[in-house]
């Protein structure tokens, strides 16, 4: 019998739920699903990055048979640096990870990013590549956007809008301050034929602050019991 | 359950349990007619809503069972998510995070454990004082006075509307009213039917006679024919119900229609707090009703008066 995998397996399960359980305490995160359904399609979620927590709250409003196929793309130079980092980032989060660092590299980022989506599995990816701290626009798009949907053109390019986790737990802060968050998933893009790097990037870049410019969010009717 | 209050306690969740079956059979009866393939926002909503009147009675119910505890446990749940709710929507920045982290975890906890030591000079104080003092300066310590005035006010805002109102229903608990030992907790199931009933009644005399609004700018489904219908039959209904209150028939209409009025006040009040920050509800955790506050936004009004009212004129020191 294989104790240890069994263990592990149960260390995983568990830190991966009580991640999601306090995720969910402090924020309250709720999807809101705004030009995409929550179903089953190979997707690659690019998300605006406030927050060292940003994947974890879109993985916690995917449903569940989603969540399982969907791998956050993270910085192995971070990642790998402590034994619980490593647990977490590879075992719990099962995320990709590749390295910022293009001196160290042994693997093409993109071609890492490839094989997991070849493999079957969605992403989530930050395009603007580091936490984001100035409050309004979006910092320019890196190319792996462009990259990954021009090379898989099947796949669909889902615009998130993570909503106050930057509030939650400014950079630097230890102590997070439960606030509600959303989380928006916007019409899916694809790279159009033809269509050029920067043509693209701005587009994309485009629809994902659409999604987060203020807008009175839906509600019951207001004020009724 | 056990105690004194038992009895009482037992016949008015079973009273509620009949409203909330016909209820059901209706909301089921206007979805075959109007919306049998979902798409009836109005019925649906409805429904919704009274599935979760299901789940927020037998949580409350829950808590009745589990004694004090329970009931303190319960309210400051409540008050978290009112706060978590109330904070989201205030203009607050970074400078804002030292005193933000002391609301939940200092100021919260520390208003409850008083409520459950039953020191009353101290909560009734605490946060109208002590918190309003030293949450501006810590807010000063970290050096920005961008807003400075708008941030600070709105900080103190949320506790009183979360923390402070919230408190006092629990804290009706601690209250000692000669011939009414061990039945407290029918002091809170009082005070809770009343104004939620009222909530209920202004809404179906609203949708079914409602014509004239009273402040379209702050809720479009506020009409004058649903207030008064929806005080009047909520203040009836709590004068039904005096037998499980330390009043009498005369004493418990006039505090149904205190707590009524206080509570369709504070459903004005906290409409108008979501109108100018752009929002219809102020979350989305109970379905159909939107968050917390959305529920509680009457007995937030109508706890900390009909706290004061008792123990003014029954409780003995």
């Amino acid at each position: 019998m294989d104790v240890k995998g069994w263990v592990r397996r149960a260390a995983i399960f568990l830190a991966g739920n009580a991640i999601l359980l306090f995720a969910r305490f402090v924020t309250a995160v709720q999807p809101v699903w705004a030009g995409s359904a929550p179903e089953q399609r190979q997707r690659i979620y690019f998300a605006n990055h406030t927050s060292n927590g940003d994947f974890v709250l879109i993985w916690a409003v995917l449903p569940r048979h989603m969540r399982q196929r969907t791998r956050p793309v993270a910085a192995l130079d971070y990642w790998l640096t402590t034994p619980l980092r490593a647990f977490v980032g590879r075992d719990v989060f099962n995320a990709v990870l590749i390295d910022r660092r293009p001196e160290m590299r042994t693997e093409d980022p993109l071609e890492v990013m490839l094989a997991a989506l070849d493999a079957g599995a969605s992403l989530i990816i930050f395009p603007e590549g580091r936490r984001n701290e100035a409050p309004g626009g979006l910092l320019p798009f890196r190319s792996g956007l462009y990259n990954l949907g021009a090379a898989r053109p099947g796949v669909e390019l889902v615009p998130t809008w993570i909503r106050n986790l930057g509030r939650v737990m400014p950079k630097g802060e230890v102590i997070p301050v439960p606030l509600n968050c959303t989380v928006s998933f916007g019409a899916a893009l694809h790279v159009g034929e033809g269509e050029g790097r920067e043509a693209f990037l701005a587009r994309a870049s485009a629809a994902l602050a659409a999604l987060g410019a203020p807008a009175a969010p839906g509600g019951t009717g207001g004020g009724a019991p | 359950m056990n105690g004194p209050a038992s009895g009482d306690l037992f016949v008015l969740l079973l009273a509620v349990a009949v409203i909330l079956i016909v209820a059901t059979v209706i909301g089921r009866i206007l979805r075959e007619r109007y919306s049998p393939d979902g798409t009836n926002a109005v019925v649906e909503n409805l429904y919704s809503r009274i599935l979760a009147w299901w789940g927020m009675v037998a949580l409350l119910g829950l808590a009745f069972l589990a004694g004090r505890l329970g009931v303190v446990l319960l309210f400051a749940f409540c008050s978290f998510a009112a706060l978590r709710e109330s904070l989201t929507l205030t203009a607050t920045l970074r400078a804002d995070h030292w005193s933000l982290v002391a609301c939940f975890y200092l100021v919260l906890p520390f208003q409850y454990w008083l409520i459950w030591t039953d020191w009353y000079g101290l909560y009734t104080v605490f946060i109208p004082v002590y918190a309003f003092l030293f949450l501006p300066i810590v807010a000063a310590l970290r050096g920005s006075a961008e807003n400075f005035l708008v941030r600070v006010a709105e900080t103190q805002w949320a506790l009183m509307i979360s923390v402070f109102c919230i408190s006092h229903v629990p804290a009706l608990l601690t209250l000692r009213i000669a011939g009414f030992e061990g039945k407290n907790v029918l002091l809170i199931a009082w005070l809770v039917f009343t104004v939620q009933f009222s909530d209920v009644m202004q809404y179906v005399w609203g949708k079914l006679l409602g014509r004239r609004r009273i402040a379209p700018a702050l809720s479009p489904s506020k009409t004058w024919e649903g207030f008064i219908g929806g005080t009047l039959t909520a203040s009836v209904a709590g004068t039904l119900l005096w037998w499980i209150t330390p009043f009498s028939p005369a004493q418990a209409f006039v505090m149904a229609l205190a707590v009524t009025l206080l509570g369709f006040g504070g459903g004005l009040v906290l409409s108008a707090v979501k109108r100018d920050r752009g929002v219809k509800d102020w979350g989305n955790l109970i379905a159909g009703h939107g968050g917390f506050i959305d529920r509680l936004d009457s007995v937030i009004f109508a706890a900390p008066v009909f706290f004061h009212l008792v123990r003014y004129f029954w409780a003995s020191a």
